[in-house]
């Protein structure tokens, strides 16, 4: 079932001498339950997507629909906010301990005391960080705060997740880990989610279905290993590269074990 | 000894000995002070929030107006309330001239700017991918302003700080506008004055200890609950 609908959205920047266009896609939809990439070049749109649909930046037209409602982004109502949460490459923990950090988003809601707690020992433990909790959120490696930023999405159970680049900055081993946790967790709680990213690797990894953004235009569409081996004209150059650059590397390092 | 080692001694037994007409001054000061520096903080905190977050025409030239109000001589603050208080003016019909609000006036008008002028700049640095990730987890707007309050609470503080101490610290416009009438309108910078024109240091000096130990305890408790250990 489609959950999330995008139709005809165009975002523009205005500065003083031009107006531009940094997206343009004329759909994009969200199936309930399913992982879908975007992928693309640095530049390319990703951010921006991303952000018009987590309702956080309003395009400046089209037309967006949440399970059956169309959205006003000038105004949009607080209880399908309430439905979202989104991470990004940055973990952007505030100056509070990683409970607290955690909790945010219940409180948000008002969900009483008691409920909050239980859920966010509960997540902090699914993300392997519970002995934390009563840590500075600052004092955080960077993997650290990373489990604990998806820890504080995941909290407030959303319909959709959105996730922007979540593992960027991360080293490879850390990278692989918390990847292979998050992909569990979504798969497990059956959470649909949007995920940005530059990596295709990644992507493999963590998607079933995949577009690919190519200076703010949706460039293709498919399932995501369709689109890995038979890219189009318009992808191949961007594509290729990256699969070249996969089979170098395998090739160095025999037969590896990755997750992807 | 002379005239600073008499002056100490006499000081700290003025100090010791209670003087209740030198209770009642410091007493109005702090009154007067704290109400004026907690008015500016309920006005311009959330002005400060709005100018720092949000872009609208003519954001820049208010925040020019603020920037320069951050360091509106007092003695002009208080020749502005006198105008809107004199019998004939604006205000005049509420009598409010040479009284506790008129200095409160008068000194709002000194701190407002600051608090506006400081907070607005701390707003206008915090990370709008921040604000962002926080309205992400279904921050309304209300829970928002709270959150980056928190999180700027360190800013601010400063910015109390600084807007309380000018306003302990200014003595023309509580001049002009309270008229330093004994038992009504004087405080502790306008007694010192006039104590020194009248050449009784001892006095003086009994009322610089105090107006400093005011200073002093305020800051530091302002201070100790800003450097609070980082906790929840
Ligand atoms: N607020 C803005 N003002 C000006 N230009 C912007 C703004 N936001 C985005 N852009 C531009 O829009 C384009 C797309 O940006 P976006 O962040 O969406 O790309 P991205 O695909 O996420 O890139 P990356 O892989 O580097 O994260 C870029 O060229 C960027 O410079
Ligand atoms: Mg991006």
């Amino acid at each position: 079932m489609i959950i999330y609908e995008l139709e005809d959205v165009r975002y523009d920047i205005e500065s003083k001498k031009e107006s531009r266009t940094i997206l343009k896609v004329d759909h994009l939809s969200l199936q309930e339950g399913e992982i879908v990439g975007v992928i693309g070049p640095n530049g390319a749109g990703k951010s921006t997507l991303l952000k018009v649909m987590a309702f956080l930046l309003p395009p400046t037209t089209g037309k967006l629909t949440y399970r059956g409602q169309r959205i006003n982004p000038g105004a949009v109502p607080m209880s399908v906010r309430h439905q979202l949460a989104t991470v990004f490459q940055h973990s952007l923990l505030l100056d509070m301990d990683v409970f607290h950090n955690v909790a945010l988003g219940l409180k948000f809601r008002k969900i009483d005391k008691v409920e909050q707690n239980r859920r966010v020992e509960q997540w902090l433990e699914r993300f392997k960080v519970a002995h934390l909790a009563r840590q500075h959120a600052h004092t955080l490696s960077g993997g650290e705060a990373q489990r604990v930023s998806l820890a504080r999405a995941l909290v407030v159970e959303p319909d959709i997740l959105f996730l922007d680049e979540p593992f960027s900055a991360l080293d490879f081993p850390t990278k692989v880990s918390l990847m292979e946790d998050l992909k569990q967790i979504l798969k497990e709680t059956k959470t649909t989610a949007l995920f940005v990213s530059h990596d295709l690797m990644e992507v493999k990894y963590m998607t079933e279905r995949l577009v690919v953004l190519i200076e703010g235009h949706k460039a293709q569409e498919g399932p995501t290993d369709a689109v890995i081996h038979q890219p189009n004209d318009q992808t191949a150059p961007f594509l290729n590269q990256w699969r070249q650059f996969i089979h170098s590397f395998s090739g160095r390092i025999g037969s590896p074990s990755l997750p992807y | 000894m002379g005239l600073i080692g008499e002056g100490l001694i006499k000081a700290v037994e003025m100090l010791l000995s209670g003087d209740p007409e030198l209770l009642a001054i410091t007493w109005l000061t702090l009154r007067v002070s704290l109400t004026a520096t907690l008015i500016s903080v309920i006005v311009g905190l959330p002005l400060g929030v709005l100018l720092g977050l949000v872009r609208f025409p003519g954001r820049k030239l208010l925040v020019t107006v603020i920037n320069l109000g951050m360091g509106l001589p007092p003695v002009v603050a208080g020749l502005w309330v006198t105008l809107l208080l004199w019998r004939s003016g604006p205000l005049g019909q509420y009598a409010l001239l040479y009284t506790p609000t008129a200095i409160i006036m008068a000194q709002v008008l000194v701190s407002l700017p600051i608090i506006i002028g400081l907070t607005t700049s701390t707003f206008q640095n915090i990370n709008p991918q921040l604000i962002m990730q926080i309205r992400s987890l279904g921050a309304s707007r209300w829970q928002l302003f709270i959150v980056l309050i928190r999180e700027a609470r360190l800013a601010i503080l400063a910015a109390i700080m600084a807007g309380l101490g000018r306003v302990l610290a200014e003595v023309g416009a509580s001049m002009m506008v309270g008229g330093n009438i004994k038992g009504e309108t004087r405080i502790l910078t306008t007694a010192m004055v006039m104590e020194v024109s009248k050449g009784n240091f001892d006095v003086a000096i009994a009322l610089s200890f105090i107006l400093m130990g005011l200073a002093f305890l305020i800051t530091f408790a302002l201070t100790s609950m800003q450097q609070r250990k980082r906790s929840a």
